[in-house]
């Protein structure tokens, strides 16, 4: 999650404007908010609008679906050096000693780089309870230890395999149950702390540490013994969820031309402005000095942030060859470098006869490798009312790859079992899902998406749990989401038109395939009234005002109201301009379908070019930062997935056959690219509630299945039919009310929403993901469990 | 790495040794293999270790690169000729990120050595447009906004666009079919479905109005 800056501190406020807000299904209402003198008017609704709200074709897709667009793996400099990261093939234990002389015989190597340090994991509170070395401390296999860059790919890879590093290997663990043990192996030998990234991600620090278990984060709300003794009924569930790797297909990496002026970065990274800074940090440079290039981005998921190890070796080859060089993971390495932590989660819910909650009690066990940030308390402490909450998360360490940002920490794992409690509630007090969830939940947005599922789905046919008779069962669930409004302060867009009547929006920020470039197109094109094609974006790069890092769903909230700042800023100032020139004063002058017009006489007006043609400049610009939030309320985003399956329960194979999926993201502002952000984040959840799963070899300690062949991805055939209904919701906060859907869409409910459609196809309740055959077959008390 | 003794290990020696493998899924690769093989136990003639001359044909142009006979296919188009847009995701047959097309056949380029296609007709995501103007179904891809990230896109354009022009009317099956081993981690899939279905049913209003106006001529 990005830094949730001041955000909240209003901006100084100069006059009041009433702002739509509401939910269109719920008729719209208007609020009063104070707003900054530079503030533009009010938007209004979506359908009084040209192109905001309304489908765009994306800014980039020709580039794309012709092959053209140049991500950091397609960028190829004069002279540039391509590299390979040697990494570790032991899980624990020192080195001894690395010797790179034949590596750097071979004709064609022009540099060998070691690592000293290694970044993205936990690191000791007290360095002194490990002996000094110059390497550093081995502590998973695949852990990055060395690169070497070449003149070509091959020969970096054969260089890679001469590099000989010896070994003092230490007792290691690979899985949470057994690091819990008193005499398990420790992974760190005292407490240890990791650091989020600009996505999030990262434990507590500070937390108590007993061997490899570190915490807890406690989060208490009232008095939950006094809650559950009021209580008429207690649900109590065990859940599990595997690790989940992020499987980008581009993987991480960079280009590196390190030269004395400047240090050039492209970087397939989710944050130009966390890769400035690390460099920066790491290499003890100004910023000026470095200059990061993200203009096409193979996906991120939360795990490409900052310089990471494959940044700093490739600046450190770069460096030393005074050449360019490409530094890609290979695949085996992405699966490995991070990941989303599993859990053992225990929750125990209290109700009243109707409904109403009475205490909430959640203890979670996760690891994250060698780092922290396996926590999973965000549903049960943020969905419902409830007055009786009490979380604590528990991080342990093994021996494995760091967690890292997964689309909505926490939240999949969280919701898996929380959203399955609720649905055991409900079945206890003998009510539907869905109306309980009317007595519980206090959101708007989720109420109207309720009605939404309830009126388009299939759902008033639901039978009871375990209805059918035949081998294939079907069922239908569903599941909420939650996820919270963060906003990043350090969104600068600068918007410049020219004399020829065209108009360009500059911006560090990326577009990882969310669609930043078109979002920014329409905003701009809606101020000018100009198709959002015709307007230049040029983003992606930190010589552009600075753009906020893309996690947590910041971007769409933080970037959108300084483009239209912007947008409406450099248009006051081309009025002011050219006035004189059309006899007339900028006050009196409207822009509106591409045209510019006088307020007091509609019958002059002129194209956007004709106007633009009398500027006494060949190009006036603008530039607009995010200012604060026009009001403190605390604003979270959600959606209800309903899903419909068929269990085969002779085969243990669950077969996904219908997603209705309602969801809420502020104000829409292109929903064609919505929507396939929110297939995406249900096809992603059903892949990790059904597929995905790490697999440690206990004996020798490596990932088994790091590639894409044996850790199963969902693929087309496995696509069920998919339904998407956006649900506006203008919460009067910015000039555009937009918000991100990248962690509510689908991604945190699917996992949940397929487990309560299981128990109701089966009457059996899917406690571990992911809902392979076997352990499926073992639920249904078929075959024995079998241990991944 | 580390203290295991060194091993050779060339993509040759790993496409040969899993020739029957390679042959499920890339089947013009492994034919293509057979007969080099088959030439290679009947002449003198040893290529590389160092880099060979060798003549590509790739969108109707003739290249003519300096490779190490262990180059893929992917590996050459990218890092020797300037052509990127074809992906390299898992570099070992499991994504379809690299589908190019073999004399019209799908084949994925990072299992195949670019010393095997000398004679062949290779077609990659560039050969597809005509300048800016795009093939009917990258249009539609665009027009459907069947991409994210983007990084899949290439493969699955090339993995549609052969399914239309073997299969003039294809079902929802068999596009899931043709694209069933082309990954995308987006999630773009239902989108990528109605695109090429879109194609199919643009095609074949074409096709009836060509019908049309001949029927009328004649």
């Amino acid at each position: 999650m990005a830094p949730q800056s001041d955000a909240t501190k209003p901006a100084a406020p100069n006059r009041t404007e009433t702002f739509v807000w509401g939910i269109p299904q719920n008729g719209l209402q208007s609020k009063e908010r104070q707003v900054g003198r530079d503030e533009p008017p009010p938007l209004p609704a979506n359908s009084e609008l040209t192109y905001i709200g309304k489908p765009t074709e994306r800014y980039d897709g020709p580039a794309k679906a012709m092959g053209k667009g140049k991500y950091t793996a397609d960028i190829n400099l004069p002279g540039m050096l391509y590299a390979r990261m040697i990494d570790a093939t032991i899980p624990h234990g020192r080195i001894v000693s690395i010797d790179t002389s034949e590596a750097e015989k071979l004709p064609g190597v022009r540099a060998v780089h070691v690592i000293e340090h290694v970044y993205g994991v936990a690191e000791l509170r007290d360095p002194k309870m490990e002996a000094p070395s110059r390497y550093p401390v081995i502590r998973y296999y695949g852990q990055p230890i060395a690169g070497v860059a070449a003149i070509s790919q091959q020969i970096a890879n054969d260089a890679a395999q001469l590099v000989k590093v010896k070994y003092d290997t230490l007792a290691f663990v690979v899985d949470r149950s057994d690091a819990r043990a008193e005499d398990a192996p420790m992974v760190f030998p005292g407490p240890a702390d990791a650091a989020g990234s600009a996505g999030g991600g990262g434990g507590p620090k500070g937390v108590p540490q007993t061997g490899n278990v570190h915490g807890p984060q406690q989060k208490k709300n009232g008095d939950v013994e006094k809650g559950f003794a009021e209580a008429d009924v207690i649900v109590e569930g065990e859940y599990f969820t595997q690790v989940q790797t992020h499987s980008a297909l581009e993987t991480h990496g960079f280009v590196v031309d390190w030269k004395p002026d400047e240090v050039t970065v492209y970087a397939s990274t989710q944050g130009t402005s966390s890769v400035r800074n690390e460099f920066a940090d790491v290499f003890k440079l100004p910023k000026n000095k470095i200059r990061v290039i993200t203009e096409y981005m193979g996906g991120g998921f939360g795990a490409k942030f900052g310089a990471g190890n494959e940044g700093v070796v490739a600046a450190n080859l770069s460096r030393k060859a005074n050449a360019p060089v490409k530094l890609m993971l290979d695949r085996r390495q992405e699966h490995i470098v991070c990941n989303r932590p599993d859990s053992h989660q225990k929750l125990k819910v209290g109700a009243k006869r109707d409904g109403t909650l009475t205490a909430i009690a959640l203890t979670s066990y996760g690891t994250a490798g060698v780092g922290t940030g396996a926590g999973t308390a965000g549903p049960a402490n943020n969905m419902y009312k409830c007055p009786n909450i009490l979380t604590e998360e528990y991080d342990v360490f093994v021996n494995a790859g760091p967690g890292a940002a997964f689309r909505a920490p926490g939240h999949p794992q969280g919701c898996f079992a929380f959203e399955q409690t609720i649905d055991d509630l409900a079945a206890k007090l003998n009510i539907d899902p869905l109306t309980l969830r009317e007595t519980i939940d206090e959101n708007p947005a989720r109420k109207v998406e309720r009605q939404i599922i309830l009126e388009r789905t299939n759902w008033r046919n639901r039978k009871p749990a375990g209805s059918d008779s035949g081998p294939v069962k079907r069922g239908m669930g569903i599941a909420q989401s939650v996820w919270y409004r963060f906003v990043n302060m350090n969104s600068s867009c600068e918007v410049r038109v020219s004399r020829d009547g065209s108009v360009e929006l500059l911006s560090a920020v990326q577009d990882l395939g969310t669609g930043t470039k078109t979002m920014l197109a329409v905003i701009v094109a809606e101020e000018f009234g100009i198709p959002p094609a015709s307007v230049g974006i040029r983003i992606g790069d930190t010589r552009f005002p600075i753009g906020p890092d893309s996690g947590g769903s910041v971007t769409a909230g933080s970037i959108t109201p300084a483009a239209r700042n912007a947008s409406y800023q450099v248009k006051q100032k081309l009025f002011a301009a050219v006035a004189p020139q059309l006899g007339t004063t900028a006050d009196n002058l409207v822009l509106k379908g591409g045209r510019v017009a006088f307020k007091n006489d509609p019958s002059k007006s002129y194209t956007l070019k004709q106007v633009t043609a009398k500027m006494p400049t060949d190009e006036i610009s603008a530039q607009a930062t995010r200012v604060a939030e026009y009001s403190k309320e605390r604003i979270t985003y959600g959606g209800v997935d309903y899903v419909e399956l068929a269990v085969d329960t002779e085969t243990g194979r669950v077969h996904i056959e219908k997603v209705f999926g309602a969801h809420d993201c502020g104000r829409p502002i292109n929903p064609l690219g919505v929507i396939s952000q929110i297939n995406g984040g249900i096809l992603q959840g059903i892949s990790y509630a059904l597929f995905e799963q790490r697999i440690m070899d206990r004996n020798a300690g490596y990932m088994l299945n790091a590639n894409l062949e044996n850790y199963k991805i969902l693929g087309a055939r496995e696509v069920p039919e998919i339904e998407v209904v956006l649900v506006e919701n203008y919460i009067a906060q910015s000039s555009t009310d937009a918000a991100g859907i990248g962690e509510s869409a689908g991604i945190i409910t699917l996992a949940a929403a397929i487990g309560n459609a299981f128990y109701n196809a089966t009457g059996v309740r899917m406690r571990k993901i992911p809902m392979t055959p076997a352990n499926v077959l073992s639920a249904l008390g078929k075959v024995q469990e079998v241990q991944a | 790495m580390a203290d295991s003794p060194k091993t050779t290990f060339s993509r040759r020696g790993f496409l040969k040794g899993a020739g029957v493998t390679a042959a499920t899924t890339v089947i013009e690769s492994a034919n293509a293999l057979a007969r080099e093989t088959k030439d290679a136990l009947h002449s003198d003639r040893a290529v590389g270790p160092g880099s060979v001359p060798v003549k590509l044909h790739i969108n109707g142009h003739e290249y003519s690169v300096a490779i190490e006979p262990r180059y893929t296919l992917a590996e050459t188009l990218r890092d020797n000729l300037g052509l990127t847009g074809t992906k390299v995701v898992c570099d070992r047959g499991s994504c379809s990120a690299c589908t190019v097309w073999i004399d019209k056949t799908p084949a994925l380029a990072c299992m195949t050595l670019a010393i095997d296609v000398v004679g062949r007709q290779i077609t990659t995501i560039e050969g597809l447009s005509h300048g800016d103007t795009m093939h009917q179904v990258q249009a539609a891809f665009v027009k459907h906004d069947a991409m994210q990230c983007g990084f899949c896109t290439p493969g699955m354009v090339m993995s549609c666009a052969a399914l239309l022009d073997r299969n003039p009317n294809p079902k929802l099956a068999d596009v899931k079919h043709a694209v069933s081993g082309n990954l995308c981690r987006c999630g773009t899939y239902p989108k990528v479905f109605a695109a090429t279905l879109d194609v199919a049913q643009q095609r074949r209003q074409t096709a009836g109005l060509v019908a049309l106006v001949t029927e009328r001529e004649a």
